[in-house]
């Protein structure tokens, strides 16, 4: 995987260096199953996206990736124009990498979604002595250390973290050396299946705070505003249907995340989807959005993901809506924008 | 003149050798200015300049929760598990080889079942190998070790079997038994094949080590380069790269050296 990885990126440096945002009519974004990214999926598969496409006069194509972090880092490389990701994977892998990076569609934020699952009776502050299994500097290990803070625990005091790969954690969990999990769904509503699995602290103790955004090149959507118009207006459009509870569209999600309506049900109801645009609009909008930003970049720079280069926590810029930035004033290279999110509230698209 | 006979003289030759290095890092240094005049924060290729900064930093200063530096903590704990794993399929190998080749009941009973078990992908049954060894170093060993063993008992049970009958009537009727001929006839013979056995089965050991620390584990040299790979730290992931490279060639050339000093009849090719 490395391999293949390491030559991909060599491939890519030598065919797509010097790449400049300019005009274009063709743009590909990326997408990895996540409850609040399924409906990404269905745009593509039902024609809504195509719609919306051709009503701009340009082509949008929706590609899923099956690894997570592989779809932020092709983004990273300029494969992709945009792609779906957390606050903290952008900050950490694209903007930390230079590549300014505008949040288009603030799509949901984990309301439940992420948990950390104690095997047998206890609580958050048993984990003390404990050795926890979880994905590694990603939204999990933010989770576990917000939940460790909140009980005034270090994760020092824990045996040892140790890295676990999603794809294995469902395995890792039915051995008997694994003691306790931090994942998210829907690993989650599988492993609380098991006897005996106590969820001790989920991300409705942190709420908005692991959002859900589809993030586009900064210099793409300034060079071309019909890119940013079209997927906004498919993502709305397919917002108003699952609000009504369309049983088309969440069925065929369902069937793509590999479970069934009631399990997606049960999914979207840890996660705070935004439905509305407005609503979208106010979150981004609203201060406690820097406090996390502001909280992100800390245990980033506290875990040394900021990058080499970070001197500090404030190394990446963050802008929002108002105009105001958090980190470095000079390096912006995340922006909060709710111009399109507006548009859509407005219904100008 | 043809091709075929043409030799270089030796400062052509080693300019030949040292070629394609330069060229490579010709080509690397070129791609990364590329990409950083379009990107000057760009992760992707790391100039050579902030490789070798990284590579200072990474050998030389202590993590700040652990204290420890994790590069040397890395590599021992990678080399401890490259070593038991292969120590143990080594220890395998060379017993059922010698079995399977010398003995003609071993051979009937093993000699089908090791080409089978053989053609297993170790790598598939991995999740069964962490559920029955649990997540931590036992299953890591286990796999290297299922993963070349098979590979060790076929290849020296052949060269077993191909030792001439005659040596082996010559010893019977000098009044060797079995164990006579096994330890004396047949592992002096042997022992220069294991290790040239074991030098080309440490490509797919590491391979091995590599994927199962990616999986589950707290450090180790694949551990790093897959964590890191979440944020795309392309400079500490070349210079593990480097490393392992380093590492593996120096294993690989220590073994040549010890077959040439030990058995230096082996090597008359």
């Amino acid at each position: 995987m490395i391999r293949s990885t390491v030559f991909a990126t060599l491939a890519l440096t030598l065919t797509t260096f010097g790449a400049v945002a300019q005009e274009k009519t063709e743009f590909k974004v990326a997408w990895s199953i996540y409850v609040g990214w399924m409906p990404w999926g269905y745009l593509e598969e039902s024609g809504i996206m195509d719609k919306w496409a051709n009503k701009y006069e340009i082509d949008v194509e929706i590609v899923q990736i099956n690894d997570y972090v592989e779809s932020i880092i092709q983004y990273a490389a300029g494969e992709f124009d945009g792609v779906t990701a957390t606050n903290m994977d952008t900050l950490s892998i694209s903007s930390g990498g230079g590549v300014d990076t505008t949040a288009l569609i603030v799509g949901d934020y984990s309301n439940g979604n992420d948990a950390v699952i104690l095997k047998g009776e206890g609580s958050l502050a048993d984990l003390a002595g404990k050795p926890v299994n979880l994905v590694e500097l990603s939204v999990s290990h933010y989770l576990l250390a917000r939940g460790l803070d909140s009980v005034g625990l270090a994760e020092r005091d824990l045996a040892s973290v140790i890295n676990t790969s999603d794809a294995d954690m469902i395995a890792a969990y039915a051995t008997p050396d694994v003691e306790a999990v931090v994942t998210w769904n829907p690993l989650v509503s599988t492993i609380l299946e098991q006897p005996g699995a106590t969820k001790v602290y989920d991300s409705s103790d942190i709420p908005g705070e692991i959002i859900d955004i589809m993030w586009v090149n900064t210099e793409t959507l300034a060079a071309n505003p019909n890119f940013g118009k079209a997927l906004t207006g498919a993502w709305y459009e397919l917002m108003a249907l699952m609000a009504a509870g369309d049983e088309g569209a969440l069925t065929a999600m369902a069937e793509a995340s590999g479970t069934d309506l009631a399990g997606y049900k049960a999914q979207l109801a840890s996660t705070e989807m935004f439905y509305d645009p407005a609503d979208a609009v106010a979150f981004t909008e609203g201060e406690a959005l820097k406090t996390t930003m502001v909280n992100v970049a800390e245990f980033l720079f506290d875990k040394g993901i900021l990058g080499e280069g970070a001197p500090s926590a404030d190394f990446v810029g963050v802008e929002y809506p108002d105009g105001t930035t958090t980190g470095d004033s000079a390096n912006v290279m995340m922006r909060y924008d709710t111009t399109y999110m507006q548009m859509a509230a407005d219904g100008a698209l | 003149m043809r091709w075929i006979n043409k030799t270089p003289g030796r400062p052509f030759a080693l300019f030949l050798m040292v070629l394609p290095f330069v060229l490579v890092l010709i080509i690397y240094a070129m791609g990364s200015d590329a990409r950083r005049a379009a990107n000057p924060a760009d992760k992707l290729l790391p100039p050579p300049s902030q490789l070798v900064d990284t590579a200072a930093r990474l050998v030389s200063e202590p993590d700040r929760r652990s204290g420890e530096i994790l590069f040397w903590q890395d590599t021992a704990s990678s080399l401890r598990r490259l070593a038991i794993g292969v120590g143990l399929a080594a220890s395998l190998g060379l017993v059922f080889g010698l079995l399977i080749g010398l003995l003609p009941v071993a051979h009937a009973g093993l000699n089908s079942f090791v080409a089978v078990i053989s053609m297993v992908p170790p790598l598939a049954i991995l999740p069964i190998l962490f559920i029955v060894f649990g997540l931590g170093e036992l299953s890591k060993v286990a796999l290297i070790t299922i993963g070349i063993t098979p590979f060790l008992i076929r290849d020296l049970s052949a060269r077993t079997a191909e030792l001439p009958a005659e040596q082996i009537i010559k010893a019977q009727t000098l009044g060797a038994s079995s164990l006579a001929i096994a330890l004396r006839v047949a592992l002096p013979q042997i022992m220069p094949r294991l290790i040239q056995a074991v030098r080309l089965s440490l490509g797919p050991a590491w391979l091995f080590l590599i994927a199962a620390e990616a999986i589950a584990s707290e450090d180790g040299l694949g551990y790093r380069i897959f964590l890191v790979r979440r944020y795309l730290a392309m400079d500490v992931i070349l210079t593990y790269v480097a490393w392992i490279t380093l590492i593996a060639f120096v294993l690989d050339w220590c073994l040549a050296r010890l077959s040439r000093r030990l058995f230096p009849w082996a090597e008359a090719a």
